[in-house]
């Protein structure tokens, strides 16, 4: 059962938490623009896994996230929720092709991959910011921060997966 | 039976989801009350070692401003005691109220709502919750969670954070509450609206705090404005610490804060 996949996820994993930890939350750039990178995770894990497995991996990585930067547990709900949003997203986005047995991320066209990553970040920075502040009358707070942190997050994981991607041409 | 089974199995995503969640929000709300759940900050065993880890390559960069902000509190401190006008008789032991232990700080954030601070002294270093810390400038929060070498330390920039604080020169206190702006200001309620007020005013520590001394400078009054009840004022004060740069703190104890506290206790019973 224990795969080269398995041990790639590891890795990413405890990359993605030491990057974002070391990193990416002391950014603040202009002050609080701290990117979310580590979501990447949940882009790059194989769609064909267990989803009980995926949903679980998921809940750990923000925790882990969230107890690194004493967040309570709010990365772990966000991250757990665009972890069970992802199927309907995909469907969403790529259509019947991705029940397909041979359909992989990197077949799909750049539009899909971008529109798929960006739900994706919408979906968490809106469910962060709003356990994160956690009232209605800073809804336009809650906005903003999404907004423009998401935006900086969107284009540090375009240049990741730029960086890392495995094409074999 | 059957039926319950099934519907287990064919939901057993959605309920896995669902939760998860839960998890996730009991977590989270039950530390919305005063104090963060034990485990749940960066002052473990295996957060606080790597953090200690890269402190330890990034100190050195700015070594040479550190020793040049350490050298000149040594300054304002050897000026003080060399024009004390008296010699006075040393202290007796059992006259200290508060002890210091320094400290340094491995993690900062206050880009949140709820900034921590994590410093690299804990249980071991007999450092305890409620213990207030400071750097060279003024005050940085209160200590909230320990493990056994590293402590989390509740910033003044935290949504929960309630400091007792006054003007210098009167007697009129408030509280110091953040309203998660901005990093360089805080805010100070709860002043009455008598009291002499002006721009550039010192604000400090109060008496009525058990965790710090009183007198320790906080910032300056940047504008202030009466309340919606038009009979408090509602005061920013600038902070005397970059909050974005912290490297050397110094943590405070008040040895006799569980006396002060059980006679409040006792008092509050009576009632």
């Amino acid at each position: 059962m224990i795969s080269s996949s398995f041990f790639i996820n590891l890795l990413r994993f405890t990359l993605l938490v030491l990057v974002q930890t070391l990193v990416f939350n002391r950014l603040n750039f202009f002050g609080f623009i701290n990117p979310l990178v580590y979501i990447l995770f949940i882009y790059w894990y194989p769609i064909k896994e267990n989803r009980t497995t995926f949903l679980i991996t998921s809940f750990l990585l923000g925790f882990c996230v969230d107890i690194f930067s004493d967040t309570l547990a709010i990365n772990a709900a966000a991250t757990v929720t665009i972890a069970y949003f992802r199927p309907v997203l995909m469907r969403f986005v790529f259509g019947v092709n991705y029940e397909f047995q041979s359909f992989k991320l990197n077949s799909s066209t750049k539009a899909q991959q971008f529109t798929f990553l960006a739900l994706l970040i919408v979906i968490h920075h809106i469910t962060y910011f709003t356990l994160e502040i956690f009232s209605f009358t800073n809804s336009l707070l809650i906005l903003q921060k999404t907004l423009t942190i998401g935006l900086a997050t969107l284009i540090l994981c375009l240049l990741f997966i730029s960086l890392f991607s495995s094409r074999k041409e | 039976m059957q039926k319950i089974i099934n519907f287990l199995i064919r939901y057993k995503t959605f309920l896995l989801y669902i939760f998860l969640l839960l998890i996730a929000f009991v977590f989270t709300f039950q530390s919305h009350s005063y104090h963060q759940s034990k485990f749940l900050n960066s002052a473990n065993y295996i957060s606080g070692s790597i953090y200690q880890l890269s402190t330890n390559s990034t100190s050195y960069f700015d070594l040479r401003e550190e020793n040049e902000s350490l050298l000149k509190e040594n300054e304002i401190l050897r000026r003080r005691l060399y024009n004390k006008q008296s010699s006075e008789i040393p202290i007796i032991d059992s006259t200290i109220t508060y002890t210091v232990i320094t400290g340094q700080v491995v993690k900062n954030s206050y880009a949140n709502q709820r900034n921590y601070v994590t410093i690299n002294k804990g249980r071991a270093d007999s450092i305890t919750q409620d213990m207030g810390v400071i750097t060279d400038k003024g005050i940085l929060g209160i200590v909230e969670g320990t493990s056994n070498s590293f402590a989390s330390v509740q910033s003044i920039l935290n949504d929960k954070s309630r400091i007792n604080a006054k003007i210098k020169n009167s007697n009129h206190f408030g509280s110091l509450i953040w309203d998660t702006k901005s990093y360089t200001t805080v805010q100070l309620i709860d002043i009455p609206r008598l009291a002499p007020l002006s721009i550039g005013d010192t604000i400090l520590t109060g008496a009525s705090s058990s965790i710090f001394p009183e007198n320790i400078p906080i910032g300056t009054i940047s504008k202030f404005d009466l309340d919606s009840s038009k009979s408090f004022y509602f005061i920013d004060v600038a902070l005397f610490n970059d909050m974005t740069n912290i490297k050397n703190v110094y943590i405070i104890k008040n040895l006799n804060r569980e006396e002060i506290e059980n006679l409040e206790l006792e008092t509050k019973t009576d009632d």
